[in-house]
């Protein structure tokens, strides 16, 4: 576990780094939407969830109200239900411990930790999420209270770099031909939901398509060696 | 916004006890045992579904359309980096950088 943890810490800071930044734009937001610069603060290290955390925000900013708004974050962060399921057997300890350790579950560290073959290696997710909560709290103070300091990421064209570490993540994983059709599987479920349901859900559904591991059971994960 | 400060407060509330929930339910009531071989051939492949539905998701949608932008032509370029082994930094300079001159050049 340490090693793993180290491994994990060293990994997560350029993830951290990018979080931060994206907090910071979260945390003017929501002071400029009417949050105080506490709210906006707390916002951030209890809810801890990017997507979940901008999109209630959106509804509240629209004049929508507290049932709309926990929707909408609701569906954004319905995917970490799915990543709380793969990763249960790979924590430790009775249900309690295991719902805490779930906590960690951010997409980067997840997909990171993800072994592929069906195990997840505990401690480097735990490593990584560590200074991505920092950078994620410390950001949204930064943004609070420093407002007017921070551009504005989208022309800072910030908004590419999570895209960007994500496709690094999968280039890796993507040597498997099996994952290759989930990813595919995956993709197509999403981008064809997206006119249908709200934001979240085409995520979410995409977890269908690793139902291709279903596929010839009993047969090693192909191009495992590769791993 | 409509909502009063204390009203505020509920919502970061319910948000935080969403979270709570969504993240910890599958590790309380699934771990603990070992996992049957289907289910472990499922698991296995769900980083590269969820990842790869992440990134379409971002670069292709405008809400509830699909619509490509700056940041659809950074992140491909990116992509195309990554897949010629460029290192991750490059690819992330160049995935900012296109989609900020981009922008940039739309005005």
């Amino acid at each position: 576990m340490g090693d793993s943890f180290r491994r994990g810490l060293r990994l997560g800071v350029p993830y951290a780094a990018v979080a931060t930044v994206l907090s910071m734009s979260f945390g003017v937001l929501a002071v400029q939407v009417g949050f105080t610069p506490l709210q906006a603060i707390a916002t951030s290290a209890l809810v801890f969830g990017g997507s979940a955390q901008f999109a209630s925000l959106a509804i509240v900013g629209a004049g929508g109200g507290i049932p709309a708004a926990l929707g909408a974050a609701t569906l954004m962060h319905s995917r970490f239900l799915a990543m709380g399921i793969a990763m249960a057997s790979s924590l430790k300890g009775g249900p309690l411990r295991r719902a805490l350790e779930g906590q960690a579950t951010v997409d980067s560290s997840w997909a990171t930790g993800s072994r592929g073959d069906g195990t997840f290696d505990r401690g480097l997710v735990f490593g990584m999420t560590a200074p991505q909560y920092v950078g994620w709290v410390l950001g949204t103070a930064a943004g609070a209270y420093g407002g007017g300091l921070v551009g504005d990421p989208e022309a800072l064209g910030l908004d590419a770099l999570f895209p960007t570490f994500f496709i690094g993540i999968l280039i890796a994983d993507l040597r498997r031909p099996r994952a290759r059709v989930a990813a595919v599987l995956g993709g197509a479920v999403a981008l064809a939901l997206v006119p249908f349901t709200p934001p979240g859900v085409p995520v979410l559904a995409a977890s269908l398509g690793a139902l291709v591991g279903l596929a010839r059971p009993g047969a090693r994960p192909a191009g495992e060696e590769a791993a | 916004m409509t909502l009063s400060e204390t009203q505020v407060w509920v919502l970061i509330g319910a948000l935080t006890l969403m979270g709570l929930l969504v993240k910890g339910i599958g590790p309380a009531l699934v771990g603990g045992r070992a996992l049957p071989r289907w289910a472990s051939g499922v698991i296995a492949v769900m980083a590269p579904a969820l990842l790869t539905a992440l990134v379409l998701t971002a670069v292709l949608t405008d809400g509830r359309r699909l619509a490509a932008g700056a940041d659809t032509v950074g992140v491909a370029v990116a992509a195309l980096l990554l897949l010629r082994r460029a290192p991750l930094l490059v690819a992330c300079l160049a995935a900012v950088v296109v989609t900020a001159g981009l922008r940039l050049l739309a005005g």
